[in-house]
């Protein structure tokens, strides 16, 4: 790896644009950070990633990269991919089919002298593991190969923000679990913006340090996947982050204390009902970890908290883990959680059956009212 | 075998190939990458000349060189001379006749180069001119080799245009086709077969060529 100086290469990015794909972008990330896009197909994460390279020109906005403007729209100002120094990962990797391996990632190292260009490609291959394979053509490498080929091409250029188009999508999931480990080691080593564009939510928890969240152009949240799987910003958001758990309720205040009303429920919210008025409509979520199931006969940990009687509506067992969903006497919306298999059985937990579950105190997250169903797409 | 017509065909054949290679290769790729609205007007002007009876073209050519229209006006200013019944004559119709074999070969293999390796290439700091000759015009040379011999035996074989444009002036315009109807005219069989032959065996070899390119290009969809 050559020796990069330590300064910061933040990457800014604000774009805007009325059409033809509406953008209201606006995120940036550090050196050494991992951002991922997420949102569903049809969201702009690859119009935005395209933009960030110099291959499409947004109406309007800026992007800037460790002091240096790279786009602005209204100088106008626009950089040439070439200039702009980014290593892109296509979707489909994009290899050069006449070329060896070597040779595709040769290329990108064209200012180098031929002997040294040979030299530091072998390492750069070296590096992915696929030292022996250097006179491959792509055709006659595997898929979890050619991602690793133009891992290596979009590097070895020694770019100043490395950006990944659903690099793990065109794999089988060995592979991609085996990519994504090693995608993690070589961040370690590369101190440069890297902005990963995915659709998988599992990928983007696992791989970045910050989510943004995007839909139809606009940039919703940003945050660390805690953040936003525990706190969406809006019940958009968490549709987008495929949380389930939503639901509409009320402010009341009860004996001097600030109450959510959900249907004949008065729960206790830890946070953020102070400042509310009563009357005030909010939307509220539950992580699934924060819904405590009673065990039968025997008092569990934070049964007092905010308990509610439901009754099982479905009841899912995918290996040792089984995923429960309650129906409530007051309401259409379901609550679910996972909880260990034995411990359903345990607990003779079967469709239809009553239960009566806790809602903690602490998990239940306030947020402005909306409609959810709104923001459904088609993915 | 009339050596001198075979000259002619030959001298036309080669000039019509140059200069269309690197035409073919800027509408090719301009068609096969491009996105504007006149585009479906553009192939078809192209590709006009496919179904155009040789006469009419031939005719409208002739029209057109005459020294009284702006093309004719201008070339006779230039160069002192008119355009019909020259070889710069027919090498102009040669040049419009074969648009469409030059170009639809170099178009189509461009289309076949999807548009990810172009911005590859840019975002790994190659020029759009070093992009052009180290990523596409490898992928595409089949198509290029394709549309030269078609060009090529197309231009020896050309006989209606070049008729109407040029007559048959004995080592001018008077190329092997119009030499075979000449020899069957004076009632020599014999020679029209020699060049008959020739003129065939030229067509095999390069539709040869054609196909085995063909074949070729399947490495790239692998």
């Amino acid at each position: 790896m050559p020796e990069r100086s330590d300064e910061v290469q933040r990457l800014t990015v604000s774009l805007h644009q009325p059409g033809p794909i509406p953008l209201a972008a606006d995120f940036h990330c550090a050196a050494g950070e991992l951002l991922a896009l997420v949102g569903p197909s049809g969201s702009g994460k690859t119009t935005l990633l395209r933009a960030i390279a110099g291959l499409n020109r947004p109406r309007g906005g800026r992007i800037e990269c460790g002091g240096d403007t790279w786009f602005d729209a209204d100088r106008p100002l626009a950089l040439s991919p070439q200039r702009r120094r980014v290593g892109l990962v296509f979707q489909d990797y994009a290899l050069f089919p006449h070329l060896t391996a070597l040779g595709n990632v040769m290329v990108a190292l064209d200012e180098l002298p031929p002997a040294e260009r040979r030299r530091r490609a072998g390492e750069w291959l070296a590096r992915v593991r696929l030292a022996g394979l250097e006179e491959r053509h792509p055709a006659r490498l595997s898929g979890g190969q050619r991602q690793r080929v133009a891992l290596a091409r979009a590097l070895a250029r020694n770019p100043r923000v490395l950006l990944l188009d659903e690099p793990f999508s065109a794999v089988d999931q060995v592979t991609r679990r085996r990519l994504q480990r090693e995608l993690a080691l070589l961040r370690e080593e590369i101190r440069i913006p890297i902005v990963l564009v995915t659709h998988d939510l599992d990928e983007a928890a696992a791989l970045a340090d910050r989510l943004c969240v995007l839909h139809g152009g606009r940039t919703l949240q940003a945050g660390t996947p805690e953040v936003l799987f525990r706190r969406p910003a809006s019940p958009e958001v968490a549709h987008l982050l495929d949380r389930h758990n939503v639901f509409t309720g009320e402010v009341v205040e009860e004996g001097g204390e600030r109450r959510l009303a959900w249907g004949p429920w008065r729960l206790e919210v830890a946070d953020g009902l102070e400042g509310r008025a009563p009357g005030e409509t909010l939307a509220w979520y539950l992580p699934p970890s924060d819904v405590v199931l009673h065990r039968r006969g025997r008092p569990s940990r934070g049964e007092r908290e905010n308990p509610v009687p439901a009754r099982v509506e479905e009841l899912v067992v995918l290996g040792g883990m089984a995923s429960v969903t309650l129906a409530f006497a007051h309401t259409s919306s379901t609550l679910s959680f996972d909880i260990a298999t034995h411990a359903a059985r345990r607990n003779g937990l079967a469709r239809g059956e009553a239960v009566q579950v806790s809602l903690l105190a602490a998990g239940i997250h306030l947020m402005p009212a909306g409609s959810p169903a709104n923001t459904r797409s088609g993915t | 075998m009339d050596w001198t017509a075979l000259a002619v065909s030959l001298r036309l054949a080669l000039f019509t190939c140059l200069l269309l290679l690197p035409l073919g290769l800027w509408l090719g790729r301009a068609l096969a990458t491009a996105r504007f609205r006149g585009k479906p007007l553009c192939e078809a002007l192209v590709a006009l000349p496919l179904v155009m009876p040789p006469t009419v073209l031939g005719f409208y050519l002739m029209q057109a060189f005459g020294a009284d229209t702006p093309l004719g006006g201008v070339w006779e200013r230039l160069f002192g001379s008119g355009l019909n019944f020259t070889f710069s004559g027919i090498l102009i119709a040669s040049l419009v006749v074969n648009l469409p074999f030059a170009v639809q070969p170099i178009q189509r293999a461009f289309e076949t180069v999807p548009s990810h390796l172009r911005e590859a290439a840019w975002c790994s700091g190659l020029s759009p001119a070093q992009t052009l000759l180290r990523i596409e015009l490898p992928l595409v040379w089949p198509g290029v080799v394709s549309a030269l011999a078609l060009t090529f035996a197309h231009t020896l074989g050309e006989f209606g245009v070049i008729l109407m444009v040029g007559g048959a002036i004995d080592g001018e315009t008077r190329t092997l086709a119009i030499a075979i109807y000449d020899r069957v005219q004076a009632f020599d069989e014999s020679g029209a077969a020699a060049m008959s032959a020739m003129l065939l065996a030229v067509s095999f070899l390069t539709i040869g060529v054609v196909y085995g390119l063909a074949g070729r290009r399947r490495w790239r969809r692998a």
